[in-house]
């Protein structure tokens, strides 16, 4: 389970980007979305339960993701989170800003002296 | 707009919480689980699973710790468990959280009392509209000790029609003794003798009452032709109609005229300091028969906007001259005896003269007070370090365990912050318990006495105060325990060997404190004690005032006209009541000692040369005989007056010893010498010298008095002493069967005179001496609770040190000292703290009893005696309250301590 390379920081906003748009996919529960990223990301982004636990929560509480339990193939009892009509709002509110930061970002990193 | 969302969450948790939390473990738990699913799939075996899942896993209560902080109101969560956490703390020693939360609630209930005082008397603004715009106007002769004098009926016509600094201006009038103007109210039910007051139309609009029935005067009831009217007061109506809302129109009899009920006044309505007033009546001013002089009214105006004190000062300035030019000298003197004494403007604030200089008095007693509250705090402070002394091993545990410095101390501010809440609130229950007794004490000389009450700014001072305080002592413990070195405590294992010199310093800092504080309160109750015992000696100029019953009498003019029968109606009186049983002697006078009235007049003595613009001022009473020695005043030299002289109108006259001696040296020779009252005034033989009266209260001289007839020929009329007072010397002097019997006595000359103002003399002796005993009671009470707890606290630091050193007084007891050495050991602590803060506390006295010195009477304020003894005494005690600890220190059994750890 340890990556080959060494994960890179994630700040928590960015993490909710993220799980949002896990989940715009398809319901998943939380060892799901953890995996996803990861796949995804190809190993940079590794979320570990102390820090997508919180978010997840979160995210709940804004009302723009909803748990519910439900039962795996393996009776486990687990909760899957979906995304939510405002979560959707949300999560198209955060890509465009995210198109701007990251336009932002490079203008600066390019700009010729 | 998540707001809505986190709402029902945040509901969620604070009522279905347990659910919450079962639902957050399962989750938590489920992902570990899938987790080791995963493993065993791969093939590893369920026990591997299991701990390579937990090593990566990070803990499962680090996690869902994790998400309770995430959570919406987190924060708010946790600092509502430190609370928790704290009180639960607190309440599992009932003792020590008993004895902090009482020490505080003396503190700060002490405090809020006094700033109660402060507030009502000093802070509060007068409750009449607008109040800063309103001024007392007084006139002053430039020769400044001939007193504060009020303003003539003369000054108020011309500064009403010719001010340009006032919008209106009022006139008062001024009662004959402090206790102001009273008036036989007949007619309805008993006749009675109720306090009331004279004003001029101007006077309610000047303050901006309304009246709560009715109207206020006008300048038509002021007409001196209009028919007579009366305002009533709220008491007054509620007490005499029942709040009948017809007395509009009725008549009542005042003074035996009818007069016709126009207005009632509110409820908080008080003229300026009066309480207790039953009406308001026209002065009725007729500016035809005004003449100058009779500077013996008060008066009150409203300034415009935007003109000044000084502006206004210039402004009367300006007038006096006009009004010596508009209104004609009286009968016996010329316009120039008026110039000559040059009046002068005295305009004060009206709050300024209402509060007069108490503010002085009250300011001390609260620094006083504050001097307590410190000493408290301090003690609490004490209380607290010696717990978390105690509790240091919890505070690393916690630290090793994550806890955070700052949460640790956070814990213990706020364990301070509740004992300051629990001590606030019983300190404000104590404070409002001290002012309703205060109250109903009513001490003389406190003014405004009615405003003084618990309000809304009184409870926020105390929440400051409890907050402060609570800063103050927990912020102590927090530097001393919670501070950088948490950890370390845990390495030193159990109990310490020794103490640390660091820890004892900082208490001992504290006794220190309290021991100075303690000192300079003591030595302030003291001086006050050796103040009140010097006025107690000194002789007030009448003998054994228990045993004389005083009353006053009113004889209007609308009831007896003539002089003569008005003054043969108070020898009758006065005669029948000397005839009553165990009544060894009555008389009849105009004024009565020390009860705050007494009109100044001229005197010159003949044969003697005075400057042209010179009119000496002395105190006059008007007597009938035997009034001087019913009250025990002696006779030094010749006689009093007899009843035939006097109804004969010859010129006599007594004076007091001082006036004797002032003038001839020897009061003998005072006999047969002449003194008078200017030119159209007969010289007068003195006949009598009598002891002097300290008229102005035991802390005053006795004035230089001139004792004239009650009836006399003055000015070319006859005049009586209308308003009287009766003076009736009986061993049974204060029980109501004499009171009845001398009622009866006066009804059987005149059936319609009501008594008012019944009280033996010893009334009016304490009354001087109020303000002086009401600062002794609340000096001696400060500075009491003040040793108290100054030695409770010396004693509470002495006895844990003891108990701390019990191992090393073992050793040394096993080596070879005596139990003598150990108890001196011991002592010695104790007694140096004790010297340093009595050292302390002297310097501190020396600096800070100076402003104490205007209230001191017969002693210094650096009074060697009284520093003597108080530091004597305060060692004393702290040298007992050391000792019992010491007495057990030295019964330690070496054996015993030595095994004990």
């Amino acid at each position: 389970m340890v990556p080959m390379t060494k994960p890179a920081e994630l700040l928590q906003g960015t993490l909710d980007l993220l799980v949002l748009r896990t989940l715009e996919l398809a319901p998943l529960h939380g060892v799901g979305i953890s995996d996803r990223i990861e796949q995804v990301t190809r190993g940079t982004f590794v979320v570990g339960p102390g820090s997508l636990f919180p978010a997840l929560h979160r995210l709940a509480e804004k009302g723009w993701i909803q748990g519910d339990w439900s039962e795996l193939e393996n009776k486990r009892r687990v909760k899957v989170y979906k995304l939510t009509s405002p979560g959707r709002a949300q999560l198209s509110k955060e890509k465009t800003n995210w198109k701007r930061v990251l336009t932002a970002v490079n203008l600066v990193l390019t700009e010729e002296s | 707009m998540p707001w809505l969302p986190r709402t029902r969450a945040l509901l969620r948790l604070l009522f279905t919480r347990r659910d919450v939390e079962n639902e957050l473990d399962r989750e938590v738990q489920g992902y570990f689980e899938i987790l080791v699913d995963r493993q065993v799939q791969n093939g590893v075996p369920a026990e591997e699973a299991r701990r390579l899942t937990q090593i990566h896993f990070e803990g499962t209560e680090r996690v869902k710790e994790k998400v309770r902080e995430a959570r919406t109101g987190a924060a708010f969560a946790s600092r509502a468990r430190d609370v928790n956490y704290a009180l639960r703390q607190l309440c599992r020693r009932p003792g020590f959280m008993a004895l902090a939360v009482i020490t505080l609630a003396i503190g700060i209930g002490a405090t809020t009392a006094i700033f109660s005082v402060v507030n009502g008397v000093v802070l509060k603004p007068l409750p009449y509209s607008d109040p800063e715009r309103l001024v007392d106007v007084r006139l002053k002769p430039q020769d400044a000790n001939q007193g504060n004098w009020g303003l003539s009926n003369a000054d108020f016509f011309v500064f009403r029609e010719q001010s340009s600094a006032f919008e209106e201006i009022g006139l008062y009038t001024i009662g004959l003794n402090s206790q102001g103007e009273a008036v036989n109210v007949t007619g309805i039910g008993e006749p009675e003798h109720v306090p009331a007051q004279s004003i001029t139309a101007g006077v309610l609009p000047i303050l901006g009452v309304t009246p709560q029935l009715g109207r206020v005067f006008t300048s038509a009831d002021d007409q001196p032709d209009s028919p007579d009217t009366v305002i009533l007061s709220y008491g007054y109506w509620r007490s005499k109609f029942g709040e009948d809302r017809s007395v509009l129109g009725r008549a009542i009899d005042v003074d035996g005229r009818p007069r016709m009920i126009i207005g009632v006044l509110p409820q908080r309505f008080n003229f300026l300091d009066k309480a207790n007033l039953a009406m308001l009546l026209p002065m009725k001013l007729n500016r035809a028969n005004t003449y100058l002089g009779s500077y013996n009214s008060g008066a009150i105006a409203r300034l415009r906007p935007g003109v000044t004190l000084a502006q206004a000062n210039a402004d009367i300035a300006r007038m006096i001259p006009i009004v010596l030019r508009s209104f004609p000298p009286p009968p016996c003197c010329a316009v120039k005896d008026f110039e000559n004494l040059r009046l002068e403007p005295n305009l004060l604030p009206l709050k300024q003269k209402v509060v007069g200089n108490v503010d002085k008095v009250l300011w001390v007693l609260m620094g006083g007070i504050g001097l307590v509250l410190l000493i408290a705090c301090a003690n609490v402070a004490n209380l607290l370090l010696l717990r978390a002394e105690g509790r240091q091993q919890e505070f690393a545990i916690r630290a090793a365990l994550g806890s955070t410095r700052g949460r640790i101390a956070a814990g213990l501010l706020a364990e301070s912050l509740i004992l300051a809440a629990f001590g606030g609130v019983l300190g404000l229950g104590l404070a409002y318990g001290a002012l309703k007794a205060l109250v109903a004490m009513a001490p003389t000389g406190l003014p405004r006495l009615h405003e003084i009450g618990i309000d809304g700014r009184i409870v926020l001072f105390a929440l400051a105060v409890s907050l402060a305080a609570s800063l103050f002592f927990g912020s102590v413990p927090v530097f001393r325990y919670a501070g950088p070195g948490i950890g370390i405590r845990l390495r030193e294992g159990g109990r310490s060997m020794s103490e640390s010199r660091q820890r004892h310093r900082s208490r001992g800092l504290l006794v220190i404190f309290q021991v100075a504080l303690a000192l300079v309160l003591l030595v302030s109750s003291g001086l006050m004690i050796r103040t009140f015992h010097a006025l107690t000696r000194v002789n007030p100029g009448f003998e054994a005032p228990s045993e004389v019953l005083t009353f006053r009498v009113y004889i209007p003019e609308t009831q007896v006209k003539d002089s003569t029968t008005v003054f043969r109606i108070e020898q009758e009186i006065s005669q029948t009541i000397a005839t009553l049983p165990g009544v060894s002697s009555a008389g009849v006078s105009a004024n009565l000692p020390m009860d705050g009235g007494g009109d100044l007049e001229g005197a010159f003595v003949k044969d003697r040369i005075y400057a042209p613009s010179e009119t000496p001022l002395f105190r006059y009473d008007y007597v009938g005989p035997g009034f001087l020695k019913t009250l025990g005043t002696p006779l030094i030299a010749g006689r009093e007056f007899t009843w035939s002289e006097i109804y004969s109108k010859v010129p006599v006259a007594m004076v007091s010893e001082k006036f004797a001696r002032d003038f001839w040296h020897d009061p003998s020779s005072a006999i047969g010498k002449q003194i008078g009252g200017g030119p159209k005034n007969p010289w007068r033989e003195v006949v009598g010298v009598v002891g002097d009266v300290h008229q102005d209260g035991v802390d005053k001289e006795a004035p230089a008095s001139v004792y004239l007839p009650a009836l006399v020929s003055f000015f070319g009329g006859d005049y009586v002493s209308r308003d009287v007072t009766f003076a009736v010397r009986s061993p049974r002097a204060a029980s109501a069967g004499l009171m009845s019997e001398v009622e009866r006595a006066v009804w059987s000359v005149d059936s319609v005179l009501p008594l008012s103002e019944v009280h033996t003399m010893d009334y009016y002796y304490t009354k001087s001496m109020a303000r002086t005993s009401f600062m002794l009671v609340m000096l001696s009470l400060a500075g009491g609770m003040a040793l108290l707890l100054g030695i409770v606290g010396l004693y509470g630091v002495i006895a844990y040190s003891v108990s701390q050193r019990t191992h090393e007084l073992g050793i040394r007891m096993a080596l070879g000292a005596q139990k003598r050495d150990v108890l001196k050991l011991v002592l010695t602590q104790g007694m140096s703290l004790t010297l340093i803060g009595v050292g302390i506390g002297i310097v501190g006295a020396f600096a800070l009893t100076h402003a104490l010195s205007s209230l001191l009477y017969g002693v210094k304020a650096t009074d060697p005696l009284t520093f003597g003894a108080v530091t004597l005494a305060l060692t004393g005690v702290a040298l007992f309250a050391c000792y019992l600890p010491a007495r057990r220190a030295a019964k330690v059994d070496p054996l015993v301590s030595l095994r004990y750890e």
